[in-house]
C-alpha cells in the first residue's frame, strides 16, 4: 500500500535520501576503512593491517592523553551528576524567587559559543584562579575538569529534571503515611525512579567530556593533553593511518556509550507508554 | 494536591546552594572577567588595565574586523540554507515513514552527530586534500581518457569551499530533527486535501507545508545558525588564511597575538549576536504559542 503521503516510496526522494546519506557516511566510512590499511598513504589500498592500531598503543604520549581524556571524563561525570541531580530536584520540587532567573541562568552553558566559554576559562585559570600546573597527576586535570562540569552539568539537570515529572506524588505520601522519613524516601524512592535518568545523564556527560576539544583546547597544558588535542596536533603535523586508527577507536567509544544512553531512555520511554 | 517529598527547609539549601554557588563561581565569574576585559587595555604585556573605554569595540567594528564578522555570518547564512535544502526532503521522508523506517531514518541522521567534531572534520579532510579520495578518484577517471593533459587535482580543501562543505557536514542534523519534529505535528488530512484538490507535491510544498511549518523550520534555522556561526574547528582545520571566521580571530587575540581585551571584546560580539538570534527564535515560539 503506497498512499500520497508515502514521500519513501518515490524515487526522487529515495534518491536524494542516498545522496545525504553517502555525503553524511562516506566521508567516516573511509575514514574507518583506511585505518587497516597496510600503507602509509590513505588513498591507496594495499591490504589489511592491524599495524597502525600497534602503533598507537606505543606511542606513550597518546595512551597518556587517553588515560587523560577517561580520568577528566570520569570525575567531571561526578561532578556533574551532583551538581545535575541538585538543580533538577531544586526546580522541579520548590518555587522561590528568581526560579525562572535560575532555569533561564542554567540553560546559558548549553547555548554560550564554546568558544567563549573556552576564552573565559583560560582567562579565568590564568588571571584570577590559577591551577598550579605542578601538582601530581591526576590533581593537574582540575582546570579541565572544572571547566567540564560547568557545561556538563546543565544537561544533566535537564536529563533528570525530565525523569523527574514522571514521578507518582503518592508513593511518596504512602510512604509517609507508612513512617518514612524525608531521608528514607529520598534513598528508597526517589532515587530508584531517577535511576535511569542518572544514568543517562551520567553518560552524556561522559561522552561530551570527552568529546570536547574547543574548550579544552583553551584550558589544557603542555602536561595536561587529552586525547582529542592530542589527535589535533596529529591531524595539523600529518595526514596518516595512525590518525585514522585513533579516530576509529574513539568512534567506537562515544557511539558504543550513545547507543547504550539511548536504549536506557528508550526503555524508559517504553516503560511510560506502557 | 498531594504534597510532593522534602518539606525540610534544609534540603532546600542543600539541593540549591552546590548548582548555584557553582553556576556563579566558575560559568557567570569566568564571563564576567572576560566582560571586563572587555573594557580594558593592554598596558604591558601581561598587565591589562580596565579603563572603561569602548575602544576594543570600535575596533572590532572596523573594516578589517567588520569583514570578518560580515563574512562569518555569510558562512553561517549560507550553511544553514544548503543544510535547509538538504534536510527538508529528509525531514518529510522520516515524518511519513513507517514506524521502523522512521527510527532507522533518525539514528542514521543522529549517527554522526554523537562522532566527535573533530573526527568528521578530519574525515572531510582526508576526502577532500589535494592527494585526498575525490582527486584521486578523478585522477584515475581522467587517466582512462588518452590523449588528455595530465590532471590537475581540483582544490577543494584550504579555502572558502571546503569551510562551507565543512559546516553543512557538522551541521546537517541540527537542521533535520527540529525540521522533523515540525512537520510531524502538521495536519496530514490538509496535505492530502491540497493534492486531491490538483496541486503537484512540489506546490503543496510550498503553498501549505512550508507555511504550516513555519514555527519549526524558523526555529530549525537558528539552531543551525547559532554553532555555525561560533564555528571554530570547521575553518581552522579545512578553511584557508582567508577563509578564517571570527572564532579563529578569537583564538588568535589570547593565544598568539595577547590581546585579550579585543579578544574579549570580540567574544562579547559573538555573545550577543548567539543572543539575538535567540531572542528571535523566544519570540516566534511565543506568538506560536498564543495562537
Amino acid at each position: 500500500m503506497t498512499g500520497p503521503l508515502d514521500y519513501l516510496a518515490r524515487w526522487p526522494l529515495r534518491l536524494w535520501l542516498a545522496m545525504v546519506g553517502a555525503f553524511l557516511y562516506l566521508p567516516l566510512l573511509a575514514l574507518v576503512v583506511f585505518s587497516f590499511n597496510d600503507s602509509k598513504r590513505i588513498t591507496v589500498w594495499r591490504g589489511f593491517s592491524l599495524r597502525w592500531y600497534a602503533e598507537l598503543f606505543d606511542d606513550g604520549e597518546l595512551v597518556a592523553a587517553f588515560g587523560n581524556s577517561l580520568v577528566i571524563a570520569a570525575a567531571s561525570t561526578i561532578i556533574s551528576l551532583i551538581l545535575g541531580t541538585a538543580a533538577a530536584l531544586l526546580l522541579w520540587r520548590f518555587r522561590f524567587a528568581g526560579k525562572a532567573a535560575l532555569e533561564a541562568l542554567l540553560g546559558l552553558p548549553i547555548v554560550v559559543p564554546e568558544i567563549c566559554l573556552g576564552v573565559a576559562f583560560l582567562v579565568f585559570f590564568t588571571a584570577i584562579l590559577p591551577w598550579p600546573t605542578e601538582l601530581p597527576w591526576p590533581a593537574n586535570l582540575g582546570a579541565i575538569i572544572i571547566a567540564h562540569a560547568t557545561f556538563s552539568f546543565s544537561f544533566v539537570a535537564l536529563v533528570v529534571r525530565a525523569r523527574l515529572a514522571s514521578f507518582d506524588g503518592a508513593l511518596a505520601e504512602a510512604a509517609r503515611d507508612l513512617g518514612a522519613g524525608e531521608w528514607l524516601i529520598f534513598r528508597d524512592i526517589m532515587v530508584p525512579h531517577m535511576v535511569p535518568g542518572l544514568v543517562a545523564g551520567a553518560l552524556l556527560a561522559f561522552t561530551l567530556s570527552l568529546d570536547d576539544f574547543v574548550i579544552t583546547f583553551f584550558t589544557s597544558g603542555p602536561d595536561t593533553i587529552t586525547f582529542p588535542i592530542k589527535v589535533y596536533s596529529m591531524v595539523r603535523f600529518s595526514v596518516t593511518p595512525a590518525v585514522n586508527a585513533a579516530s576509529t577507536l574513539l568512534i567506537l567509544l562515544t557511539a558504543g556509550l550513545t547507543a547504550l544512553a539511548l536504549w536506557l531512555q528508550g526503555a524508559d520511554i517504553a516503560k511510560q507508554a506502557a | 494536591m498531594l504534597q510532593r517529598p522534602f518539606q525540610a527547609p534544609g534540603v532546600f539549601a542543600a539541593v540549591g546552594l552546590p548548582p548555584v554557588v557553582w553556576l556563579f563561581a566558575l560559568f557567570l565569574a569566568p564571563l564576567a572577567v572576560i566582560w571586563t576585559y572587555s573594557f580594558g587595555e593592554n598596558r604591558t604585556l601581561v598587565d591589562i588595565a580596565i579603563t572603561g573605554s569602548w575602544g576594543n569595540y570600535a575596533r572590532a567594528l572596523k573594516p578589517l574586523y567588520l569583514a570578518i564578522l560580515l563574512k562569518s555570518m555569510g558562512f553561517a547564512a549560507l550553511t544553514t540554507l544548503l543544510c535547509f535544502i538538504l534536510g527538508l526532503p529528509v525531514a518529510l521522508a522520516i515524518t511519513f515513514a513507517r514506524p521502523r523506517a522512521k527510527l532507522l531514518l533518525l539514528v542514521a541522521i543522529m549517527l554522526p552527530f554523537w562522532t566527535n567534531l573533530l573526527i568528521r572534520t578530519y574525515a572531510l579532510m582526508a576526502i577532500l586534500r589535494t592527494e585526498g579520495l575525490i582527486n584521486a578518484g578523478l585522477g584515475a577517471l581522467w587517466g582512462l581518457v588518452p590523449g588528455l593533459p595530465p590532471f590537475e587535482p581540483l582544490p577543494l580543501i584550504n579555502n572558502n569551499f571546503a569551510v562551507v562543505v565543512g559546516l553543512v557536514y557538522v551541521h546537517l542534523p541540527f537542521m533535520v530533527l527540529p525540521l522533523y519534529a515540525a512537520l510531524d505535528r502538521l495536519d496530514r488530512s490538509l496535505i492530502e486535501a491540497s493534492l486531491d484538490l490538483g496541486a503537484g507535491h512540489l506546490a503543496t510544498l510550498w503553498r501549505v507545508v512550508v507555511p504550516l511549518a513555519l514555527p519549526g523550520i524558523v526555529s530549525g534555522i537558528i539552531i543551525t545558525f547559532i554553532p555555525a556561526l561560533g564555528a571554530y574547528l570547521t575553518p581552522d582545520l579545512l578553511g584557508g588564511t582567508n577563509s578564517q571566521m571570527i572564532a579563529n580571530v578569537i583564538e588568535r587575540q589570547f593565544r598568539s597575538a595577547n590581546d585579550w581585551p579585543f579578544g574579549a571584546a570580540l567574544s562579547f560580539l559573538l555573545m550577543y549576536l548567539t543572543f539575538a538570534a535567540l531572542m528571535v527564535k523566544a519570540i516566534i515560539s511565543r506568538r506560536e504559542a498564543a495562537r
